[in-house]
């Protein structure tokens, strides 16, 4: 464990991104001490220009703080996110797994069911899906993980169907372990490798689909997220634009930052370790 | 014979796609037929129930899978209410603008990225390649629609050296060159916007995938034939390199698709996105159910084409 | 260290010229330079061979020669190689361009990754042409250079095969193709990086026969890189040792073969498998009490159907087509055969980690494709196997000690007594109990295996497999893990079955062998019989084909040799 993690600190790129992920979720943990208050709550006069007295960001059409529908939406972005790839990884971790080892009819189908998920138009669907049960952060987030499971079972079955067909897992059959275990300890701690990498890489698209969905109006109401900030500001753009940017700028930092942690995990998991 | 093998295999899915485009829209909560009604206004009992009798939707489940997929065989996608217009009509008339931005997002980012991406390969480790990578390490964490809005601020409202929104210039009526030449330069800023993120995507593939083939032994051996740096690269590394970028691009359809319905938004593009969002906000199912099974199997046939392109590409996939 | 002896005009008559030649590499390897100080001749007309296990740089110095080093490997300026008198280190690039593939060529290990599978062989051929002709032939000589030259290298169907890409061609076919590239334009100096390492026994004689052909024509030089010496016996006028990076010795074919100067040398030569037959079954035969057969096979089918696509043909492969042997108790038997022989399969079926469409397998009597659940487990405690590849055989995220262990554990033997057990037979491998907590990569090939083996003999089996257990192994490694294999199992009283496609190993240490081609048993009897007096055309053919056939000893032989020390090769 030790060793990986000095292995990820010899990665410029990983640590920048490592940082920057640190200071965003730092910000939205601590969003109540930094700007206390609502979001919704106008504190200054509508269309502000960034710098001035109280209003760093500046303000918005109905006189709202910028900064501080930043530092809220933060944590919105950032959990949905992270619980709709948690949901996907488990989804597709069990469909792929049992696709891969068990092969097969079995592995056929699945991967063909997989597949349709695969051909539908991933947003569209998620808009279908959010339309149809109304918007709300639970909606949300089962939309997402509904459209990002597939790619999660893909990568799961291929792994577990070269890691089945590897010698050390014959040998494991020939000194009598049982499939169970066969799958928890010969297999498993070997695939997870790239399904961690392409799991972190399904965050940023979760964050990036959720503020697609919440700039079209059809994110959670009562929740301020970034993508409904640019939302609000389309009309605007001509007038204030710092209405959009800095949302804007804040989701662009965040997705870099997952990307960049997620290449500095693939360069440190890379299996090759065991090669010459 | 393999033909006919991959033509039942799309009627297959497409068939599926349609089943639960259906189980969809019926996980709705509530009264269908109110929903379907609510839109056109007119909520007394009598409509409703007329309603209900003419979607079938007393009827069991089975059945009204049945009646739809009928419908589907007959292209009949449903009657728009709050637009009184069959959605068949509404469809065919926005696609056409849809097709013309993914195709020209398409061709702009793969022949961009293609060439970006040998470029980076090719110079691995040099300042050309970082520079290309974090430029397209920045455009791909950035969201599509903001992306969009900070290109109409720069080039629409600072440099007016382009059309902001829309379609064509409704203020003067233009034929024939003058026509098309303006449609152009509308799509400008949508085509770029929409095929920027996926250059990125492409460029870093291609990157990888060149320096993946150069460590092949058919590049020692052209050298060692006497090959110079340029011929390697475009006789035998191009080419090569191409194949898992063609792949990706098949993938990539359906985000594209995706992508094109939050650009249309932004930058008020008469197309099938921009009906999806209009759909949405007024709870438009009927609409919504239609632009899906029309976009997904605009999908499965361009995933039909990749296959095919593919197969000219490689001969090993010709054989097999 | 022998000194490079300058003979008089040697200067002027060597095509190839190397002095001082050394190879530094990048920061990260094991060492500063691949190559350190190496000098040599090739001269025209003669065949020298390059030899050395891995690591000894041999591969980089032909690299180095053509200036096709990998990134971040670089010929220090020192060196000096001059072909016909022309300067190679630091020429421009236009000039190198012009000189290879016209006249110097090289053909490289692997057939398979070293043609464009997107291009059809003719436009390769017809490329390595119009690199050096200024594209002034017309395309009608281009083929018909193209065709001549296929059919020189011993291709039938020459037409079609210009028109095939290069995944239609076997490996053979393939290596040929790239003879005929290579040599297209007449070079003067062929370099061949292990070209036949990768190929069948019976191929390899395919590709070595038109290179010698070729040369003698027209007095080329050829530096030949291998690692067998068995290779070298067959074709070498001048022999070359290299470990790691330095030259250990060179000189003729008679001076190394018989009277190698340094022990390196020797100790190479010596390991080379089948230099010491088995005597056992042709002397002492009848003295031998018979046993009780452990391992009896009746009957066994297998094949393969691919299927890809309905509508497609189905392709059907025959791995086992009515296979019967018997092994007896404490015997050693080799089962032999080609890529495609199905000898893999066959021990995959034995271990039941694939299943026979038909047929019995009995250990001690019991039918071992019946059983199932508990009887199975049981079963798989009797029969253990040793994989080919060292690398992929161990789990890389398990400390070795809890690979081993694992096996007795899951038939209930508690973890204090499985981890004694362990330290003993790391001790007993040569790795030492202190193994117990490192990982797989921390190790070379050669020791993996060993664990392998430690693996194996925790579940105190009766029967161990090698399935191409020493293939991938150094010559020298090959040798150490042989021995250790014939001590086990005389210690452990093991019958041993061994999978294997190089014929010597066979020689080396079975008591009979198996003859496999396409699935089917094509001849078997005692080592003695199948070397001495082979019955079947396919059997006369694979001895035919033994690389190092001179200096491999007959055992029939091994009567007259009866110390068992190297003898003189026939030659």
């Amino acid at each position: 464990m030790q060793a990986l993690i000095r292995s990820y600190l010899r990665h410029p790129s990983g640590i920048i991104g490592l940082v920057i992920l640190l200071v965003i979720i730092a910000l939205a943990a601590l969003a109540p001490l930094i700007c206390p208050g609502s979001p919704w709550d106008s504190v200054g006069q509508p269309f502000m220009p960034p710098d001035s007295p109280g209003l760093l960001l500046g303000s918005d059409s109905l006189g709202r703080d910028i900064a501080s529908g930043i530092v809220h939406g933060a944590s919105v972005s950032l959990l949905i996110g992270c619980v709709s790839t948690l949901a996907a990884v488990l989804i597709g971790l069990a469909i792929g797994a049992t696709a891969g080892y068990l092969g097969g009819r079995v592995g056929d189908w699945l991967m063909r069911f997989t597949e349709l998920f695969q051909v539908i138009p991933a947003f569209l669907l998620a808009i279908l899906v959010v339309a149809i049960l109304t918007p709300s952060i639970r909606t949300l987030t089962v939309a997402i993980a509904l459209v990002s499971w597939p790619q999660l079972a893909r990568i799961t079955r291929a792994e577990f169907m070269a890691l089945r067909e590897r010698e050390f897992v014959q040998a494991a059959r020939c000194q009598g372990e049982s499939g169970m275990a066969i799958v928890l300890r010969q297999i498993m701690p070997n695939a997870l490798s790239p399904i961690i990498v392409t799991a972190s890489l399904s965050v940023a698209n979760a964050v990036l689909m959720e503020s697609a969905l919440s700039f079209m109006g059809l994110g959670d109401p009562n929740l301020m997220s970034w993508g409904f900030m640019i939302g609000e500001a389309r009309t605007m753009i001509r007038v204030a634009w710092w209405m959009s940017a800095f949302p804007g700028l804040a989701i662009l930092l965040t997705v870099m930052a997952i990307n960049l942690v997620g290449e500095g995990l693939n360069d440190v998991l890379n299996p090759r370790i065991s090669r010459r | 014979m393999a033909l006919a093998t991959q033509i039942v295999k799309m009627i297959c899915i497409v068939l599926l796609i349609a089943v639960f485009n259906f189980l969809l829209i019926r996980a709705a909560p509530g009264d269908p037929a109110l929903v379907i009604a609510g839109q056109s206004g007119a909520v007394d009992a009598q409509f409703v129930d007329r309603i209900r009798t003419e979607y079938g939707l007393d009827k069991p489940l089975v059945v009204q899978l049945g009646t739809y997929l009928g419908k589907i065989a007959h292209l009949d996608l449903g009657y728009s209410y709050r637009q009184q217009r069959s959605v068949l009509s509404l469809i065919l008339e926005r696609l056409p603008a849809t097709l013309m931005l993914a195709l020209s997002a398409f061709v702009l980012s793969l022949s961009g990225g293609v060439l970006l991406g040998c470029l980076a390969g090719v110079r691995a480790g040099r300042w050309s390649d970082t520079v290309i990578t974090v430029i397209s390490l920045v455009v791909y964490a950035t969201p599509v629609f903001w992306l969009g809005l900070m290109m109409v601020l720069l080039f629409a409202v600072h440099l007016p050296w382009l059309p902001a929104f829309g379609y064509r210039d409704v203020s003067r009526e233009l034929t024939g060159w003058a026509a098309a030449l303006d449609v152009a330069r509308h799509l400008v800023l949508p085509a770029v916007t929409l095929g920027m993120l996926y250059l990125a995507v492409y460029t870093r593939l291609m990157r990888a995938s060149i320096i993946e083939v150069s460590h092949q032994d058919y590049v020692k051996t052209a050298r060692a034939k006497g090959a110079g740096p340029r011929r390697v690269l475009w006789r035998h590394m191009v080419r090569n390199a191409l194949l898992p970028v063609v792949t990706m691009a098949g993938l990539q359809a359906g985000t594209l698709i995706g992508g094109s319905v939050v650009i249309e938004t932004v930058f008020a593009w008469p197309g099938l996105g921009r009906l999806t969002y209009e759909a949405v906000l007024a709870r438009d199912y009927q609409v919504l159910q239609g632009v899906f099974f029309v976009l997904s199997v605009v999908v499965v046939l361009f995933n039909w084409l990749t296959d095919l392109l593919y197969r000219v590409v490689d001969p090993r996939i010709r054989a097999a | 260290m022998k000194n490079f002896i300058t003979l008089p005009n040697q200067q002027n008559t060597a095509l190839l010229a190397v002095r001082n030649l050394s190879i530094e590499l990048p920061s990260a390897a094991d060492r500063d330079r691949a190559v350190d100080d190496l000098s040599f001749d090739v001269r025209e007309g003669e065949i020298v061979c390059l030899v050395g296990e891995s690591g000894s740089g041999k591969s980089m110095t032909a690299h180095s020669i053509l200036g096709l080093l990998p990134r971040g490997v670089r010929t220090l300026a020192e060196s000096s190689v001059c072909l016909a008198g022309e300067q190679l280190v630091g020429l421009d690039d236009a000039r190198m361009r012009a000189l290879r593939g016209h006249d110097v060529a090289m053909i490289f290990q692997d057939p398979m990754s070293a043609l464009n599978p997107l291009q059809t062989i003719g436009r390769q051929l017809a490329e390595a042409i119009r690199l050096h002709d200024g594209g002034r032939s017309p395309a009608r000589d281009l083929d018909v250079r193209c065709v001549a030259m296929i059919g020189s290298v011993g291709l039938p169907a020459a037409e079609q095969i210009m028109r095939s890409y290069p995944f239609q061609l076997s490996g053979g076919q393939r290596q040929r193709v790239m003879i005929a590239m290579a040599l297209i334009n007449g070079p003067r100096l062929l370099i061949a990086d292990e070209p036949t390492t990768a190929l069948d026994v019976t191929t390899q004689r395919q590709i070595l026969d038109p290179v010698r052909g070729m040369q003698r024509e027209r007095r080329m030089g050829v530096l030949f890189i291998t690692h067998d010496f068995g290779v070298v016996a067959d074709i070498a006028d001048r022999v070359i040792v290299m470990r790691e990076g330095r030259l250990v010795e060179q000189g003729t074919r008679e001076q190394i073969l018989t009277r190698p100067a340094e022990p390196y040398t020797r100790q190479l030569i010596d390991a080379v498998p089948g230099r010491r037959p088995r005597a056992g079954a042709g002397v002492q035969g009848a003295s031998r009490r018979v046993t009780p057969p452990m391992l009896e096979v009746a009957g066994l089918h297998k094949t393969f159907v691919s299927r890809s696509g309905w509508f497609n043909p189905a392709r059907v492969v025959v791995a086992a087509d009515n296979i019967n042997f018997v092994v007896r108790a404490g015997e050693t038997v080799s089962i032999v055969g080609e890529s495609g022989s199905g000898k893999t399969t066959l021990g995959r079926m034995i271990m039941r980690l694939t299943e026979p469409d038909a047929g019995t397998i009995k250990l001690e009597g019991r039918d071992l494709l019946r059983a199932s659940g508990a009887e199975l487990r049981a079963y798989r405690r009797q029969v253990q196997i040793i994989f080919q590849d060292p690398f992929a055989s161990l789990n890389p995220r398990q400390p070795i000690g809890d690979a081993i262990m694992r096996g007795p554990i899951a038939f209930g033997m508690p973890r204090a007594d499985a981890r004694a057990l362990t330290a003993s037979l790391l001790e007993r491998v040569g790795l030492g109990a202190a193994a117990i907590p490192r990982y797989p990569h921390e190790f070379s090939g050669g020791q993996r295996q060993r664990i392998a083996i430690a693996r194996a003999l925790a579940l105190q089996p009766r029967v161990l497999i090698s399935d191409e257990a020493v293939s991938a192994l150094d010559v020298s490694v090959q040798a150490q893990v042989l021995a250790l294999l014939e001590e086990l199992k005389n210690e452990f009283e093991l019958t041993m079955l061994f999978i294997t496609h190089d014929l010597r190993v066979a020689a080396e240490i079975s008591d009979r062998v198996i003859v496999l081609q396409r699935g089917q048993v094509v001849e078997e009897g005692s080592s003695a019989q199948i070397f001495g007096a082979p019955q079947h055309a396919y059997t006369r053919q694979l001895l035919d084909a033994m690389p190092g056939k001179d200096i491999f000893v007959h055992p029939g032989d091994a009567v007259r040799s009866a110390c068992g020390h190297s003898s003189s090769p026939v030659v």
